[in-house]
């Protein structure tokens, strides 16, 4: 927290940093339609496994996230679709109904910790999503909402710009990403931020100096909503339809996996999670026809990442950078 | 003046009364000690005081502010740190890191705070103080120290030097001494002698005898959660109640 760069160092992150906003640019022109596609869930799963980290943060581990998602992709969807917003908007307002719904249930599920956090908010997160399954008006009950406007398509230099087209609209995710992840960033690395890892690491001690944890907490969860919102508002308004099934427990593993497997203590280790699988579970096993078996994987992958990585993917990154900067130096 | 006073404070723990309608009072600037024999209720009364538990009855006022029943952080925020028995800090951060954390309950970053950098001027400000603070309390060298990897000695120290960052009035040290070589119960002594100079009285719970008769104004002593003795260490030392609840009746006669 209190590193200063030197100007050599400084001009090497600034390199690695252009290459890798080249290589995402460039990166979709070089895939098939259905992998551009898959690349568009991937830059809103990214959204949602990191805001989901800003969670963790603080220590608790819940299982309600992608039901926060869900919130926001019924919110933006209802609000566009009902209101007639304009989607830009309308995705806003998904995100800010997620971090209602969060605060609303942070009041009761802080007042658990650990397990029975985690438990409260598995059970929580069904009770929300069950009432978009009963209510037919206006959630549209188990077959959920169709027809949901998509991105509104604009000229720009006179170039037609369709947002049903994956490319565009990968890198209007992509610029939607970038923006979640540099506030959270912010947040992350400010009093704030410290004081949830404080509250992390050690709750009597927090107290003891005037840190209210559970304020503290609740506050994490309703940050860490609103971003989940912003990724589902992202998501319903690709795919134009959303059902209560698509935020359910399997996919909420799903996002526990990517970061455990990434693992939690940097920002960029739950990216490297949800990037690495995507690129195994699509490549891998779609090439190798075993798609069915994505959850078994998962789980399998989960164990042997819990055994044999415990810190996760991105407990390889210091030593990798390390190598690199020792072979930069010898090369220069 | 007296910065807290306790009266009548029962906790019951079930069918079990821990703390029995105790009352005493820290007068402002003093080091105030707490003793008593295993199972006195020490720790339980630090634990009411600071707000870990809620007292079952009883009432206790810091500065004639009702402060019973509040929580722990809400108390602590009316200026009464705790520190605790057994080195409890943030040990994955750095010495720095950890202090500057005590600082949090004056410096409230809200959420646009963060994320327009609006705290970095105060940063500023606060990190001088903390800075004062390691010199104070020896931490200096080792500022940016995993605060885990400290020497116990040490480790005690920063947890004082984490409650200090908080700025209270009044600090509660549980078992301050604990598990120190003779030396190092002599280096905080020093600096827990130094602390109402800077207008921070002190209350604590020691089982060093020696310690607590060398610091202390003033020591109250339990017995079965009461109230056994109060006085000046001497009067303490000669009171022959309080050899009788220590080495027991059979000695006390002969």
């Amino acid at each position: 927290m209190l590193a200063t760069v030197p100007e050599a160092v400084r001009f090497r992150y600034l390199l690695a940093w252009s290459v890798l906003a080249a290589l995402l640019c460039v990166l979709p022109f070089f895939l098939s339609y259905s992998q551009k596609e898959i690349l568009v869930f991937t830059t809103i799963n990214v959204i949602l496994v990191v805001s989901y980290r800003h969670l963790t943060l603080t220590g608790e581990w819940s299982l309600g996230h992608v039901v926060m998602m869900g919130c926001g992709a019924y919110g933006s969807a209802l609000a566009s679709k009902q209101l007639g917003l304009a989607v830009p908007l309308s995705m806003l307002l998904g995100g800010v109904c997620a971090a209602l719904v969060g605060w609303l249930l942070s009041y009761s599920l802080f007042r658990m910790k650990g397990f029975y956090f985690l438990i409260g908010s598995f059970a929580a997160g069904e009770v929300v999503r069950l009432l978009w399954k009963r209510f037919r008006d206006p959630f549209g009950g188990p077959k959920g909402l169709k027809r949901i406007p998509g991105l509104e398509e604009f000229e720009f230099a006179g170039l037609r710009i369709d947002f049903f087209d994956p490319v565009p609209y990968y890198f209007f995710s992509l610029a939607v990403a970038v923006v979640c992840i540099w506030l959270l960033w912010r947040i992350e690395r400010s009093p704030l931020g410290w004081s949830y890892q404080a509250v992390h690491w050690g709750d009597d001690l927090a107290r003891s100096v005037g840190i209210p944890t559970r304020n503290l907490r609740r506050r994490a969860m309703v940050t860490a909503s609103f971003f989940a919102g912003i990724s589902g508002a992202l998501l319903v308004h690709y795919v134009g339809a959303v059902n209560p099934s698509r935020f359910n427990v399997e996919e909420m593993v799903y996002v526990l996996t990517w970061a455990i497997v990434g693992g939690v203590a940097t920002l960029y280790g739950p990216i490297l999670g949800v990037v690495s699988l995507t690129i195994v579970n699509e490549i891998v096993l779609r090439e190798f026809g075993l798609d069915q078996w994505r959850p078994l994987f998962y789980g399998a992958l989960l164990v042997v990442s819990v055994l044999f990585l415990p810190k996760g993917l991105e407990s390889l990154v210091v030593p990798a950078r390390s190598m690199l900067s020792h072979l930069w130096t010898r090369s220069t | 003046m007296s910065i807290l006073e306790v009266r009548d404070l029962t906790m019951r723990f079930g069918g079990l009364r821990a703390v029995n309608g105790l009352g005493f009072s820290v007068a402002k600037d003093s080091i105030h000690g707490l003793i008593g024999t295993n199972g006195a209720g020490k720790t339980t009364t630090f634990n009411v005081i600071s707000g870990f538990y809620r007292p079952t009855s009883g009432r206790i006022f810091h500065e004639s502010v009702e402060i019973s029943g509040l929580p722990m952080e809400k108390v602590a925020n009316l200026g009464i740190v705790r520190t605790f028995q057994h080195a409890t800090l943030f040990r994955e951060l750095s010495v720095l890191e950890n202090v500057l954390i005590g600082c949090y309950s004056r410096r409230r970053t809200g959420l646009m705070d963060a994320i327009l950098g609006r705290w970095h001027r105060q940063d500023a400000l606060l990190r001088e103080e903390v800075e004062e603070l390691l010199e104070f309390f020896g931490l200096c060298e080792r500022a940016d120290f995993p605060a885990g990897n400290l020497p116990h000695g040490l480790q005690r120290a920063l947890g004082m030097a984490i409650a200090s960052a908080a700025r209270p009035s009044l600090m509660l040290l549980d078992e301050p001494f604990t598990g120190m070589n003779a030396e190092e119960t002599l280096v905080m002594m020093d600096l827990t002698r130094r602390l109402p100079e800077c207008g921070v009285s002190i209350l604590l719970v020691e089982h060093d005898m020696r310690a607590v008769m060398g610091l202390c104004d003033c020591i109250t002593v339990m017995n079965f959660g009461k109230l056994l003795a109060q006085g000046t260490p001497d009067e303490i030392q000669s009171h022959p109640e309080v050899i009788e609840a220590y080495l027991g009746g059979g000695h006390a006669e002969t």
